[in-house]
């Protein structure tokens, strides 16, 4: 072989590999995007059925439940806009408490309760999920586009969610 | 009194900086001697200020003055001192002192070690490290100074994070640190080669040493950082594919495409520029990694408060370094070179596909971690891209790298035969074959659990069988020990660390093929089980430690009967900042790992209970720590210190003739 050849197929091993890689990963990539709604979004049937996405708001307070199986956990997240059903069997984690920030990724039912498969709370007391906030805030605008009365009150409220 | 002295310490370590770059690069190309002379004293002035100013802040976080606001929100006079210690680096200030000074100490380490090295060379070396650290430091005085007062002071601090209240927060972050800022000496000298048009095999052989600690360091660091999760965050993961380990992870791949693609360099004289490249790429992704982490976009363990300043700053930093560095290479890279030839089989050749699929990976890391920020910043949505992604992409990327980890010390340089390495190879081929088969008959659950365990009997068969080729080779009579002697150590080197991959993968596929995990409801005297494994909940006890108060159960392990171990896993709530944490039990073994985590205690008296049986998950770490003690076998080669010392030999021996004259 002379030594363009060998360039040529090294070049093209080269760009065959790089080919294979590149449509592996697009594939796997579009397989596995899990998008954002806030329970607003799928309150409006904005989300996808039998699809993983991810929710985030505030853990309503005094709706955390065992069930009986002690071992499921149901409870309600808010945007303070609208709400939506959680259950999640497992362990919680450490900083989930009620009335602070939570995001949860799992798939919704056709009982439009959404069964988490993941629940991710902060590492930190002092920081919100950002997607937590970003719920929140939204949440906060669908309000104040509704109700302009009640704006202010609910402003202040959830503000004082975020912090 | 002692912040302020630090603070003018940082000020003066910005002066020192300033001398120590531009006056050396500009000496450098005027050939003023002089100038480029002041590269070394003004490195070790700037060693001296930096390491003085983390003095400072030790000392502010050891004596408790709550007056300092970095001190007030990071630490907590109920602390015991070790964590005091620590919490210097807990927070973003003192985490950036840190990235410096582990700067200073490389910089300083190279001025110091490096006199066989050209007055042009070392002083753009130490010329480009300046630019670097001005750029930290500056970022440190205007945005992020941790010996900022607070005034009026507080009464006490807010406390160090709980989850970093841990042996591993001593050691992670300057472990991971020394990696990340380790690669800006490779960068450095690969800007030092582009800025003087020089790039031969010598240089290749200067920097490697250095590419090759930092890489040591940063696999090190990186396998502290997943070991600490693992037992730290209670729930029994070591890797998570989080935006943060992903930030590490990627230098990681880029350097070690580095070190083998280094190893041509000096060898063949060949792939200068791809070296040269993938230098520029390697410390591009630590500063990458640190803005990721520092400048507040991710929320997790390692991200503090944000401030859209400090991201800004960091940003701007980011775009001058690597779009000042890119264009340099593209506007020197041409003179350079190509180097020497090689035939399309040949160890260039292997070692060209492994560069090529372990920055493919890198590259699909990159886009799994990155997009998500990128539509966010855009407004585009909010997507994250999970484990799924990275699991599906990144694991057929490293196959052919594990195949040919085995092949490649096979092959020879410039060209080989491929009858003879097929010839060399062919019955460790069929030996993993069988042990694939026995595998799939007895133990594997899955083709994926075969597969894992195939290649680790691959890699560490081939891997012996290399070294016993070479051992072979020496006169009838040499003693063993004279004959691993005749190697090399950076051959030791590198077979050591192939080895700890073959074991990595085993550890991983075993973990990842074979763990059973159990989420149950118990109260005291009531037993489950998980693998063979029989856990009974004996006891339930109120606790309480210096700073925390925890319930803490009793379990009994029990296997066929006979007793294993007795677990004590923890329910822990810190009192300043009233946060709670799953301290785990673990019982560490050989072939496996059982691990207990509480969690929380139903209406009724009972406890949701986690219980897992981890098989072989300490090969990982084991893993781990052979490819890093690879990494410093390597190092520590003769050849790099024999020619420091033959230079300076040289160097006398011409003084000495000429003196007379």
């Amino acid at each position: 072989m002379k030594t363009r050849h060998k360039r040529f197929a090294l070049v093209g091993v080269g760009l065959a590999v790089l080919g294979l890689a590149a449509w592996l990963i697009l594939s796997a990539f579009q397989k596995n995007l899990v998008f954002f709604f806030t329970p607003t979004q799928v309150f409006a049937g904005e989300a996808p059925q039998g699809r993983t996405f991810r929710i985030g708001g505030m853990v309503e307070k005094g709706t955390l439940v065992h069930q009986p199986d002690g071992l499921t956990w149901k409870f309600i997240v808010t945007d303070m806009s609208k709400t939506i059903a959680v259950t999640y069997r497992g362990i919680l984690p450490d900083l989930f408490k009620e009335g602070k920030g939570v995001v949860a990724e799992g798939k919704l039912g056709a009982d439009n309760v959404f069964s988490a498969e993941t629940v991710l709370a902060k590492h930190d007391e002092n920081y919100m999920p950002p997607e937590a906030a970003y719920a929140l805030k939204k949440g906060k605008e669908a309000n104040a586009a509704q109700q302009p009365d009640s704006a202010s009150a609910v402003a202040t409220d959830s503000a004082k969610g975020a912090k | 009194m002692i912040p302020e002295l630090g603070n003018f310490s940082v000020m003066l370590a910005l002066c020192m900086a300033l001398a120590q770059s531009i006056l050396p690069i500009t000496g450098s190309f005027t050939r003023n001697s002089r100038w480029m002379a002041l590269a070394r004293p003004a490195a070790a002035g700037q060693f001296v200020f930096v390491s003085f100013a983390f003095g400072c802040l030790i000392y502010a976080f050891v004596v408790n003055d709550f007056s300092v606001a970095s001190v007030a929100s990071n630490s907590n006079s109920t602390l015991p001192l070790y964590y005091r210690v620590a919490a210097t680096w807990g927070g973003h200030e003192g985490s950036l002192l840190l990235w410096i000074l582990m700067l200073a100490v490389w910089t300083f380490a190279v001025s110091l070690f490096s006199r066989q090295l050209p007055d042009e060379t070392i002083a753009r070396v130490l010329g480009v490290m300046g630019l670097i650290s001005i750029g930290f430091l500056c970022f440190l005085l205007f945005t992020s100074n941790p010996f900022d007062r607070l005034l009026p002071a507080a009464a006490d601090g807010q406390d160090l994070n709980p989850l970093l209240q841990d042996f591993g927060m001593i050691v992670h972050p300057p472990m991971l640190y020394m990696g990340y800022v380790g690669f800006s000496v490779a960068f450095s000298f690969a800007i030092a080669a582009l800025l003087g048009g020089q790039l031969d095999s010598a240089w290749a052989r200067w920097s490697r040493p250095w590419t090759l600690v930092a890489w040591m360091f940063l696999t090190l660091g990186i396998f502290m950082g997943s070991f600490w999760a693992y037992y730290e965050l209670g729930w029994g993961g070591w890797w998570f594919w989080d935006a943060v380990e992903n930030a590490s992870f990627m230098p990681w791949l880029v350097g070690t495409a580095l070190i083998h693609s280094l190893a041509v360099t000096e060898k063949r004289g060949s792939f200068k520029n791809w070296t040269v490249l993938l230098a520029i790429i390697a410390f591009s992704l630590s500063l990458l990694g640190t803005f990721l982490v520092r400048s507040g976009v991710l929320t997790s363990v390692h991200a503090f408060a944000t401030d859209p300043r400090r991201g800004l700053y960091i940003l701007i930093f980011l775009a001058i370094v690597i779009g000042g560095s890119l264009s340099l290479y593209a506007w020197r890279a041409p003179k350079v070179g190509l180097g020497g030839k090689f035939s399309l089989f040949s160890r260039e050749s292997t070692l060209l596909v492994n560069n090529v699929l372990l920055l493919t990976a890198a590259a699909t890391v990159f886009l799994g971690t990155l997009y998500p920020l990128f539509l966010d910043a855009l407004n585009l949505g909010k997507i994250s891209v999970g484990p799924p992604y990275f699991e599906t992409v990144f694991v057929p990327l490293m196959l052919p790298v594990l195949l040919l980890i085995a092949v490649g010390p096979f092959v020879r340089w410039k060209s080989a035969p491929f009858a003879d390495v097929a010839k060399r190879l062919r019955w460790i081929a069929l030996a993993t074959l069988i042990f694939a088969v026995i595998a799939w008959m007895s133990f594997a659950p899955s083709a994926m659990v075969v597969m894992g365990v195939a290649f680790c009997a691959w890699i560490l068969l081939a891997t012996a069988s290399h070294v016993l080729e070479r051992l072979r080779h020496a006169p009838a009579g040499t003693s063993l020990w004279r004959r691993i002697r005749s190697q090399p150590r950076s051959y030791w080197g590198m077979i050591v660390a192939h080895a700890g991959v073959g074991i990595f993968v085993l550890g991983v596929t075993m973990v990842k093929g074979t763990e059973t995990s159990n989420d149950v409801n118990m109260r005291v005297g009531d037993t489950t089980s998980v693998g063979e494994y029989v856990f009974r909940f004996n006891d339930l006890q109120q606790v309480s430690g210096p700073n925390y108060t925890a319930m803490r159960g009793t379990f009994e392990v029990t296997h066929n009967g006979s007793k294993v171990a007795t677990m004590t896993p923890e329910k822990r709530v810190f009192t300043v900042q009233r946060m709670p944490m799953t301290d785990a039990a673990i019982d560490r073994g050989f072939a496996r790992d059982l691990y207990i985590s509480l969690g929380e205690p139903a209406e009724n008296g009972s406890w949701v209970v986690r219980v897992q049986h981890k098989p072989f998950v300490s090969w990982i770490w084991g893993g781990c720590i052979i490819i890093a003690f690879g990494g410093f076998l390597a190092a520590s080669d003769r050849r790099y210190r024999l020619k420091a010392r033959k230079r300076a030999q040289d160097v006398a021996s011409a003084v000495a003739i000429n003196a007379p004259a």
